[in-house]
Formats: C-alpha cells, sequence, structure tokens
C-alpha cells in the first residue's frame, strides 16, 4: 500500500489534547468490571490455603476431611498440575522456567515462604470454603530459612534447592549455593579508569523489598465445559500471557482457553505474571462449575510478587574537571523463592545514563524464602539507580560541582556505547536536565532543616507483539480493538491515534480491549509498550483501513485508486487534473459500504521495533524533623523525556503516580519479617504505602523529543519516572542533614540514628 | 463454622445479661473497627455479638456537673463534631481525631479504642490526663473506675465477665486550662503512634502551672501516666527548662519493646520530643483563655510538628 | 445456620436481603445484592475502597455487618449520580484525569462528596487530609486533589 499520508509532517489535530477517556463514566459510576466483579450462575468459591513457615519439607497434606465438608465440591493439590520440564524459556532478561512457576503456583516437595500456595478447594459458599482449608492437614517438617541476600549468598545459608548451581560462573562451581545466575557486562579497562581517576567515591547500599501496592487484589473467575474448553475473566496486565501460562500448566491448547480482559484495579508490572488463574481452572475442570478465586489484601502481600530487596557497592572514578572515567557496580538482588530477580535490568540501566569509557556491572541472581521477585515499574532499574545517583551526588560534591552540571557534562549521547553492547540512538537525557536546571524551583531558597536532591534514571522502554483491529461502523463511526489491558488510559491514547489517523474526531472512535479470541496475539502491557507498539498496531490498521476507503471512493467515482488521497478524513482526488468530485467523508463511504464491497475493516500485527528509551531527571526538597527524623516532601518536579504525550493528562499521571510510589519506597514501604521468617506487616496499615496527606502536589514536566520512529513520536511514559525518585529523596534528605543516607526505606528511626551519629561531631 | 449469634439489646440490663449468660465467648461489638479485623483474621471467634449501639446511654453525649458525659459507644465522628466537647477538650479530640481514617472514625468509638487495649490507642493518653472516670456496669450493677486502670496489657482488661463500659465522665475545668495529645507516625495519617503523649494542665492568674497530668502512649504494656513528668510542669511557667525536664521524665518513664512499628530506642528518646511539643500546645490552649490584654506568651508551635 | 432478614434502604430503594452474622455490608452488597460498584481492596479498613455512607456517616463497609444495616439507609457509588446526569464529582474526575485504573476511584467519590457536604470550601491540605483514608496508588494524588477542588467550586456556584 503506498503511504500517501506522511503522518509526522502533519500538524497534529487530536494527538495532545486531553478528552476524556471512553472508559472513563463506568470507572466514576461503580458499573465497570474487575477482577472480583464477575459472577456466573452455579459458580464456587475457590480458596487457597497457604504455608505458614518460611522454608518446610511438605511431608503429607491430607485433604479427606475438607473433601468430606458438606458443599465441598472439589480439593486440589499440587499432584492435580501435571510436572514441567526444568529450563528457562524466552530472552535472558525475561526468561520463565515452568518448572518453577507450577511450584509457585502450588508448592509440590517444599514450601519455601509464608503464603506458599499448598492446597485449594471449591465450594458453594466462601465460608464454607473457608471452614473446609481448616480442615485440611499439612504435616510440614520445618527447615531453617534465610531472607536477607547477604545471608542467603552465604556458604553456610539454607540452601532452597539443593542441586543449584549458579549459571555464568565459568568453570561452574562444584556446590549448590542460592545464588541462581552471575551476571557481569563490561566495556573499557576498568583499571586503567580508576588509576586515571583524581577521586573515587564508593559506597555500600542496601534496599528493602517493596510491593507494588495496587488496590486490587488479583481476583478471576474461571468456567470450564466436559469438552475441555475454558474460559477465564481475569484482572491482569496481559491476558494473552495468561492464556499461555495457564495453557501451558494445564497441559491444555492454547485454542481452547479463552481470557477475557477484565479492567485492571492496578498492577505496576505485578500482574504480568499468574498466580490463581491456573487454581481456578483446575477447580473448575474437576467440579464441572464455574470458580471465583480473589486474593486477600494479606495473600497479596504474602504471596505475589514484591520486587527484590538489594545489596550494591557502587564505585566511580572521577577527573578534577567532572569527567567520570570508571564505574564499577555490584548489584546482589533478592529473586524470591525462584529465580528471576530484575537484576539484569540494573546491571543493564545503572549506568545507562552516562557516557562512561570503563564500565563493569555484576549482578547476583539470589534465591531466598521470599515470594518470587516480579515485576515492579522499570524492573531493577530504580534500584540500581538509588545507589548509582548516591554516589554520583557524592562524586559531585567532592569535586565541588553542580550535581545537575555533573550529569549534564557526563550523559549518554548517540553513539555512546552501553554496557550490554549497542549504542546510544537518543540522547534525549540532557533535555531532562536542561528543563530541571531552568526549573526556578532548582534555585529557590530552603529553610532551616531542608534539603535538595536530585537524580536521574534510564528505562529501556519496550517494543514487541501487539495487534489491532479497526472496523469502520455503517454510521462512521470506527471501533478499535486491541489485545492490551488498559491499565491506566490507554484506550484513550489509542483512539487519540486511531482519530488522527484517520482524520476524524476522537469521539467517533470507540476503542475495546479484546479478548484472546477476537484479536491477534497481544503481549503484556508493561514495560512502556502499549502507547508505542499497540499504537503502531492501531496506526497500521487504520492505514489498511485508510487503503479500502480510498478504494471505495475510488469505485465510487470510476477511477485508478492511486489517483485518491486520504487527507482530514476525506477521500479527494489526487490532482486537479483528475476532475472535479466532491471529497468523500469516512462517514459517506461507510454508509454505501455494502454497494461498494462489503464491511470495511482491518487488523494489523507488529513486533514493533523502534524503540527510543525514557530518561527522567527529578528534584526534591524536603524537610526534616531534627527530633523525630520524620521526612516531608516538600517540593517534587520531575521531568521526563516522554517522546510525544498522545494523552497529556495521563502521560503528567503516569509520572506524578511512579514518583509517588519511589517516595514511599524511599521514606516507609518495607517487609518487616520475624525471626521465623513470617511477613510482620502483611497489610496497608504497616505496609505503608503513600496517603494522600504524606504527598504535595507532584510537578510532571513533560519533555517532548519525539521518537523518530513511530509516526508519532511515542517513546513511552510508565516507568522511568520511578528510576530517579528515590535517589533525589535520598540525596535530599542526606544535604538536609549533613548525612549520606544509604538504606532504604529511610524511615524515621533511621534518619534519628543518622541524625545523633552526627551530632557532637 | 461455629454460629455465631448477633442481638442488640435496647437496655444496658438486657446487654448485661446476654454478656455474662453466654456459653462461650461474647464480644460487645461498638463500632467493630478492631473487632471485624480479629474475626476476619480469626483471631476471635465469639459465640455472641451483643451490639451495643442501641442503647440510649451508650450513645449520648450529655453535660453533667459542668463537665461532659458520653456514651461510650459515641462514634469518634460524633464526638469530634460535638462543638461545645472540642471547646473544652481538645486534647481528648486531639486524640479522637487521630484515631485511623474518617471512615474508620465514623463507627469507631472512645469506649473500643479503650476496650481493644492497645497500647498505641490514641484517645486514652489524652482521656488519662483529663481524669476521665469510666462507668461501668456488669451483673453486679454499677461502678466507677480511672481510664489508667482498664488496660493491663496488650488486649487485656480489667472488666470482669459481663461487665460492659458504658460511658465517660470528663470533669468541668478549672479557667486556664488546656490540654493536648500528639503523637509521631511515619505517614501523616492511617497510621499506629510509635509513641503518643498527652498533656493536660491549668495554669493559675500568674501563668504558673498549677495542676498538670501526663500521659504516655505505646510505651508500655499500656498507657501510662506519669506523675514524675507532670511534676516537672507543676510551680513553673512552663518554661524551656520546665519542658526539658518534662521530656526527660517522659523518655525515663518509658519501658516499650522493638516492635514492626519501632524501635526501643527510638521510642524513649521519641517520647520526651512529643511530651514537650504536646505540653506546648497545651500551654497555648490554657494561655489562649486568659483576656486578650493578658497575652503571657505567643502561641506556640501548632500540632503540625514537621 | 438461620440467616438474618434485613431490611434497609440502598441508594433510595428498599432492600431485604438475607445475610450470616459475620458477612459485612461490603460483602453483601457485592455477593448477595450485585452491587460490585463499592470495592475491596484490603478488607480491613485500611485503603478506603469499600467506603459508603450508612446514615449520612462515611464508613468502610468492610468494617460493619450487614446485620447493623436493619433499618438504615445506605449510599453507594451506583446511586451517586441523579439519573443520567453524573454528581459534579464524577464529572470532574473525568475532566482531570483524576483516575487511572479506577479502583480506588468509587471509594474517593464517596469520601469526596462527604467531605464536601461538611466542608463545602476546603483547602488543599484539607482535601488531603480529608481523603487520607483511601489509598491511590496510581495518580499520586495530584489530579485527584484537582478535581476535588474544582468540583468544590462548581458546587458552590451552583
Amino acid at each position: 500500500m503506498p503511504d500517501t499520508i506522511k503522518l509526522e509532517e502533519k500538524k497534529l489535530k487530536v494527538i495532545g489534547t486531553r478528552p476524556v477517556r471512553p472508559d472513563g463514566v463506568p470507572k466514576v459510576t461503580g458499573l465497570a468490571r474487575y477482577g472480583a466483579d464477575y459472577s456466573l450462575p452455579g459458580m464456587l468459591w475457590g480458596k487457597i490455603l497457604r504455608s505458614p513457615h518460611a522454608h518446610a519439607r511438605i511431608r503429607s497434606i491430607d485433604t479427606s476431611q475438607a473433601q468430606a465438608l458438606p458443599g465441598v465440591k472439589a480439593v486440589m493439590t499440587s499432584a492435580d498440575l501435571p510436572e514441567q520440564k526444568f529450563e528457562y524459556v524466552g530472552p535472558e532478561r525475561v526468561a520463565v522456567n515452568f518448572w518453577h512457576m507450577t511450584r509457585n503456583i502450588m508448592a509440590r516437595e517444599k514450601v519455601l515462604y509464608e503464603g506458599h500456595a499448598v492446597a485449594a478447594v471449591a465450594a458453594i459458599s466462601s465460608t464454607v470454603a473457608d471452614e473446609a482449608l481448616r480442615l485440611i492437614k499439612v504435616d510440614y517438617e520445618v527447615l531453617p530459612h534465610v531472607i536477607d541476600v547477604d545471608e542467603a549468598m552465604r556458604p553456610d545459608a539454607p540452601l532452597l534447592f539443593a542441586d543449584m548451581i549458579t549459571r555464568g560462573v565459568e568453570p561452574a562451581p562444584g556446590k549448590p549455593s542460592n545464588i541462581s545466575k552471575r551476571i557481569e557486562l563490561k566495556i573499557g579497562d576498568l583499571e586503567a579508569g580508576f588509576a586515571a581517576a583524581d577521586e573515587i567515591v564508593e559506597m555500600d547500599f542496601k534496599t528493602a523489598p517493596v510491593h507494588q501496592g495496587y488496590i486490587e487484589p488479583q481476583g478471576c473467575l474461571a468456567r470450564f465445559d466436559t469438552d475441555g474448553q475454558g474460559e477465564i475473566w481475569a484482572s491482569s496486565q496481559g491476558h494473552f500471557v495468561v492464556r499461555a501460562f495457564t495453557a501451558q500448566l494445564l497441559e491444555m491448547n492454547i485454542g481452547n482457553l479463552l481470557v477475557h480482559p477484565a479492567e485492571i484495579g492496578g498492577g505496576f508490572g505485578g500482574k504480568t505474571v499468574i498466580y490463581i488463574e491456573p487454581v481456578a481452572a483446575v477447580l473448575s475442570r474437576k467440579t464441572g462449575h464455574p470458580v471465583k478465586i480473589v486474593m486477600s489484601r494479606e495473600d497479596v502481600f504474602m504471596a505475589t510478587g514484591p520486587t527484590s530487596g538489594a545489596a550494591m557497592t557502587v564505585k566511580i572514578g572521577v577527573k578534577k574537571d567532572g569527567k567520570i572515567v570508571a564505574a564499577d557496580g555490584l548489584f546482589k538482588f533478592q529473586a524470591g523463592a525462584f529465580p528471576g530477580s530484575p537484576v539484569m535490568n540494573a546491571c543493564m540501566c545503572s549506568f545507562a545514563p552516562y557516557d562512561i569509557p570503563n564500565v563493569r556491572s555484576v549482578g547476583y541472581d539470589v534465591v531466598c524464602n521470599r515470594p518470587k521477585s516480579a515485576a515492579y515499574r522499570a524492573p531493577g532499574s530504580p534500584i540500581s539507580a538509588f545507589a548509582v545517583e548516591s554516589v554520583i551526588d557524592v562524586a559531585a560534591a567532592r569535586i565541588g560541582m553542580d550535581p545537575l552540571q555533573f550529569r549534564l557534562k557526563n550523559s549518554a549521547k548517540v553513539g555512546t556505547p552501553t554496557v550490554w553492547g549497542p549504542k546510544h540512538a537518543h540522547d534525549s537525557y540532557a533535555a531532562t536536565i536542561q528543563a530541571l536546571l531552568k526549573h526556578p524551583g532548582y534555585t529557590a531558597p530552603l529553610g532551616k532543616n531542608q534539603g535538595r536532591g536530585v537524580a536521574s534514571g534510564f528505562w529501556f522502554n519496550n517494543g514487541g507483539e501487539s495487534s489491532a483491529t479497526a472496523h469502520v461502523n455503517e454510521d462512521g463511526t470506527v471501533v478499535v480493538a486491541t489485545g492490551s489491558p488498559d491499565i491506566g488510559g490507554s484506550r484513550a491514547s489509542m483512539a487519540l491515534m486511531a482519530a488522527e489517523t484517520l482524520g476524524i474526531d476522537y469521539d467517533k472512535v470507540r476503542p475495546i480491549v479484546a479478548d484472546t479470541a477476537s484479536i491477534g496475539y497481544t503481549h503484556v502491557t508493561g514495560g512502556s509498550r502499549v502507547t508505542f507498539a499497540s499504537g503502531i498496531a492501531v496506526i497500521e490498521a487504520c492505514k489498511k483501513v485508510i487503503g479500502e476507503l480510498r478504494a471505495r471512493a475510488a469505485m465510487t467515482w470510476d477511477v485508478d485508486v492511486d489517483d485518491v488521497i486520504w487527507e482530514e478524513g476525506h477521500a479527494r482526488p489526487a490532482g486537479k487534473n483528475m476532475g472535479r468530485f466532491e471529497p468523500l467523508s469516512l462517514k459517506a463511504i461507510a454508509a454505501k459500504k455494502a454497494v461498494t464491497g462489503g464491511p470495511i475493516s482491518a487488523s494489523a500485527s507488529v513486533n514493533a521495533g523502534g524503540v527510543a528509551p525514557g530518561f527522567a531527571s527529578e528534584l526534591c526538597d524536603v524537610e526534616v524533623d531534627p527530633e523525630t527524623g520524620g521526612v516531608k516532601i516538600l517540593r517534587f518536579v520531575a521531568a521526563q523525556d516522554v517522546g510525544r504525550a498522545i494523552h497529556p493528562s495521563y502521560v503528567e499521571g503516569q509520572i506524578q503516580g511512579g514518583v509517588a510510589q519511589g517516595i514511599g519506597w524511599a521514606l516507609n514501604e518495607e517487609y518487616i519479617y520475624d525471626q521465623a521468617g513470617r511477613l510482620l506487616n502483611a497489610g496497608f496499615l504497616d505496609y505503608r504505602i503513600p496517603v494522600a496527606s504524606d504527598l504535595p502536589m507532584i510537578e510532571a514536566v513533560l519533555v517532548e523529543v519525539p521518537n523518530p520512529n513511530h509516526p508519532f513520536g511515542v517513546k513511552g511514559a510508565g516507568e522511568v519516572n520511578i528510576v530517579p525518585s528515590m535517589a533525589a529523596v535520598a540525596n535530599a534528605v542526606s544535604h538536609a542533614i549533613g548525612r549520606r543516607m544509604t538504606e532504604l526505606p529511610m524511615s524515621p528511626p533511621k534518619v534519628l540514628v543518622a541524625l545523633d551519629s552526627g551530632r557532637g561531631d | 463454622m461455629s454460629e455465631m449469634r448477633y442481638e442488640a439489646p435496647k437496655t444496658l440490663a438486657a446487654a448485661v445479661a446476654l454478656l455474662s449468660g453466654a456459653k462461650g465467648q461474647a464480644s460487645v461489638l461498638a463500632g467493630g473497627t478492631d473487632l471485624l479485623i480479629q474475626m476476619r483474621a480469626g483471631r476471635v471467634e465469639p459465640e455472641l455479638l451483643v451490639d451495643i449501639k442501641g442503647i440510649p446511654e451508650m450513645t449520648s453525649i450529655v453535660a453533667e456537673n459542668g463537665g461532659f458525659r458520653f456514651g461510650a459507644a459515641v462514634t469518634c465522628m460524633e464526638l469530634i463534631e460535638h462543638e461545645a466537647f472540642a471547646k473544652a477538650w481538645p486534647g481528648v479530640t486531639d486524640g479522637v481525631k487521630l484515631i485511623g481514617s474518617i471512615q474508620v472514625k465514623g463507627r469507631a468509638t472512645v469506649g473500643g479504642n479503650l476496650c481493644n487495649a492497645s497500647p498505641a490507642a490514641d484517645s486514652v493518653p489524652a482521656l488519662i490526663t483529663a481524669g476521665a472516670a469510666v462507668s461501668i456496669v456488669g451483673p453486679n450493677g454499677r461502678r466507677e473506675a480511672r481510664v489508667e486502670d482498664i488496660a493491663t496489657e496488650p488486649g487485656k482488661i480489667s472488666l470482669a465477665k459481663g461487665e460492659i463500659v458504658v460511658s465517660f465522665l470528663l470533669p468541668r475545668r478549672p479557667p486556664h486550662s488546656g490540654d493536648a495529645y500528639l503523637r509521631f507516625t511515619p505517614r501523616t495519617e492511617m497510621d499506629i503512634a510509635v509513641v503518643g503523649a498527652g498533656v493536660n494542665l491549668t495554669l493559675d492568674e500568674k501563668g504558673v502551672c498549677s495542676q498538670a497530668r501526663v500521659s504516655l502512649g505505646a510505651v508500655a504494656e499500656r498507657a501510662l501516666l506519669v506523675s514524675e513528668a507532670a511534676a516537672a510542669l507543676i510551680g513553673t511557667k512552663v518554661d524551656a527548662a520546665a519542658l526539658k525536664r518534662l521530656a526527660a521524665a517522659a523518655s525515663a518513664a518509658c519501658r516499650p519493646i522493638d516492635d514492626k512499628r519501632g524501635t526501643k530506642e527510638y521510642r524513649i528518646k521519641v517520647a520526651g520530643v512529643m511530651a514537650r511539643r504536646a505540653a506546648e500546645i497545651a500551654l497555648a490552649r490554657s494561655v489562649s483563655s486568659f483576656a486578650p490584654t493578658h497575652s503571657l506568651r505567643k502561641t506556640a508551635r501548632t500540632q503540625d510538628s514537621i | 445456620m438461620a440467616k438474618h432478614h434485613v431490611t434497609a434502604t440502598i441508594n433510595g430503594n428498599g432492600v431485604e436481603f438475607l445475610c450470616e452474622t459475620h458477612q459485612t455490608l461490603l460483602e453483601v452488597l457485592r455477593d448477595e445484592l450485585g452491587l460490585t460498584g463499592t470495592k475491596e481492596g484490603c478488607g480491613t479498613g485500611d485503603c478506603g475502597a469499600c467506603s459508603v455512607t450508612v446514615d449520612g456517616r462515611l464508613v468502610c463497609s468492610c468494617l460493619v455487618l450487614g446485620v447493623e444495616t436493619e433499618g438504615k439507609s445506605i449510599q453507594t457509588i451506583e446511586g451517586m449520580g441523579v439519573g443520567k446526569d453524573l454528581h459534579p464529582l464524577q464529572r470532574k474526575f473525568l475532566e482531570h484525569a483524576a483516575l487511572q485504573c479506577g479502583i480506588c476511584t468509587p471509594g474517593i467519590l464517596i469520601a469526596a462528596r462527604s467531605l464536601l457536604e461538611r466542608n463545602p470550601n476546603p483547602t488543599e491540605e484539607e482535601v488531603r487530609y480529608g481523603l487520607a483514608g483511601n489509598l491511590c496508588r496510581c495518580t499520586g494524588y495530584h489530579k485527584i486533589v484537582d478535581a476535588v477542588l474544582d468540583a468544590a467550586r462548581e458546587m458552590r456556584r451552583a
């Protein structure tokens, strides 16, 4: 199809405006249906029995009493799930191992964390299901446990897997350990780099594991027919992934499983994996009834993916003129009960914003007796950025340079090599620094006990597989279907891109999220990929529709299709010498579709490349109460390169939300365990995510450096905002109290200890 | 699942009869903001719930002998919104305001806050400093007790089977009195006190502190009445030196534990800080009752502590 | 076990339902009456997603037993708009993009309406403290606060 429209050269009409989101009204009236909101006639309630121990061998499970309880229709254990092959599948950064996954869904030989699922029941009511769980007798042999990453790496640590040999070490270690993998990325000559440095700053850091904290606990409904066909309604970041994983774990054909995307009540990465869907599916298959499972908040904290806690050492060497000449990072990440922490991302992102000739990043993926880590907003990058950006702050001070100017001087540009190989192809980092330098907040005076911190961050953003279909209705409206669950306004951005491409009004486009049988494969809503990749699919589908609309106009005018162009929502003759034809609107063509060839619709499936990364630079002012160590956030400014903001309000919202999560991570969020490895704060009372009165207005500065590889310049905006936040807060607190904070969270007792350690100096 | 009965008696006598006649565990259901959570977690499994919100004496706020009597089942929001009460007892109101969210306060009661027997209960230190009396009714009739004598340790109270806390009596206040309650929490709201401090003081006509009571929460197995801390204020103009002695006495009285909400050292240190700041607010409130020309001191720092 | 028969008013309509003693108002609304607009985020009164009003008083419906609502008047998100018209808060939430995933939105709208009934002209700080019982993990609260302040302005003019 000839590309008769040059979108990027046009003046944009609807992109960049802020219309009401198409899915908004049901969400303010309570009619939108989330994972827990689906029900079917004859539905049973599924409940999961969870381990009270951090680490134990399962000697036996006796379900007979539960099975015998009136109202109980089925009981399941891991015996109801087939064994899986032990192999890592997929790209290294996001590899999955179904041998692990099936054990995470339902423990087999051992329970590996408190809250690990061991059995499940389906019963006629929630009350009966609860009662049945109490009747299941599990005989455990309690084993020593280990949670802290440094302790888990010790040679004498209790082993989660007796046969785990560290990958990535040559020659392979002779003894098993909890270290699943070692990663080393390197460029240049580290030794020579540090030898050339005038100043070397080296510091150790520790971060607590934190939870994504979505407000909607996981919920799903499954139903199966006796012919083996099944349906699942699930709140997830990717219903195609729910389908693929569930089908694999149940050993069924993908085609026999239909997954419907429920509205999703927050995910932040935590709903890119599955927990309850295979359980509901097995219970439904066993009973012939629909089965609903909804997690409790305690379940969510105990058994779903937090991100890793980490121990890190970062060292950088700097010349007096401010040039960073060498950087070395050691990143040890808790993977949780099964391998797969985001440590590789941490290794890659850590020094990515900077042009440093000699860099090494070493990462360890370490299993421990906590729930398996799951993705959390730019997984890995915020953790390593906390360490790196703290060291950068100290280094800038050491050589007497303004911390933003220091970053600007060292900022990566087009052609700067990355530690993982390819050269940077985009250099918008500097623009985010400039935005802060220009911001009045950067030079505003500070009061007593106040401090200012800045920090920056990098995130890859993502492309990949997406599908879309555009259907032209007979009245000239257009339905645009994608396979991307809408987690924060993506239907609005899909509609805007479709309207812009087709040249019609925003309110003529009705965007939907289609189920797995109604649209082509689409990867998860994650990695800041949807507006970019699914956006490209939408644009491609709309372009195909335009081709068809031109063909219909050509037929109507009896001219060659190449003589028809599409402009501002109308088919027009390509040139004056073509003859005088009144332009045909989309609506006019649609009205005649039956006599010009039938329905007008087109699909596009893409594996979108040309991704451009995201950079953010953030500024935070705090005030510290010198007597309590309490930290109040006074000001927060986040400048992020967003490529182009399709719906600026939702882009700002991403930034404000990411920063708020970063502030929570920085100040108060942590998992607190007792001596037995049991979680003491599995609830929103003591797992302290920020409340409205904890935060100031968060000023989002949209830096728009369009991505040349996307028709509208989209890069992705969802994640990089959280990357600098903890470091920005830490740098601010450190300046306010005159002591360097190297451990997260910077909760009041820790800040007070730091303050007191400084008194009397 | 064992059957759980629900009863909503209209009189105290009926409530007492139900509670004392119960075979298994019987729980008083007032606001339910602690009880329902404990039931949900399986920590308590009562055989009988006695909803006492239908008993008029337990849900009213009345003037009595120049003071106030309010029912143990009055919700926190009703108490906060009672203007005369809030004016007379701003410190007690501070404490009640800090109990959970507005939603929680719409249900939670001061009686429940006391009888749940959490050492961190926000209304309790303020009630202790207020010298509040508790009216208790049980199978053997009515008796009076002091607020500080109800909770004995976390989750335990000194009431006998069948007894109910019916109401609180806060006495008439002498002129130039002020009270305040402050707590420290990592978040601004929706948190449990790491340390709480209540101070109630009265100034004489010369601005000298003639009476004082100081109470600390979350630093021991129950809220403490700290007479040494009060003694640091009495006879002074609540000046910097007195406040320093108050803070030291408050810290010295702490016998906290390490738990998920704070360390021992932290609680001891911050208890002194909270007591001093609460005293400053109480002082400002008592000073404000002097005629405007009789300005003894500038208003102390506000409650917004950081 | 015999269930309780409860007669209450929900969003102005007389409603009868059966419930077990331990069932919360939240469970009754969602599982017995199909009013799933009220959300469960925690079940322990810590997130506010299940906010409703009972006899005009803002509460977490997870901390109220169904049996306690005999004779009471309950307002849920499903009754917030009037007929086809959205409440000004609902409109302003849409205009300001004050929701992302939307799971906390019903609870926040109910809490915000209650806040504005008590204080029609709140400051930013009063809005923040007034909504402190409602957790939102998506927005950082910025646009929520903007929307509530804007709705308050409009409602004062009306």
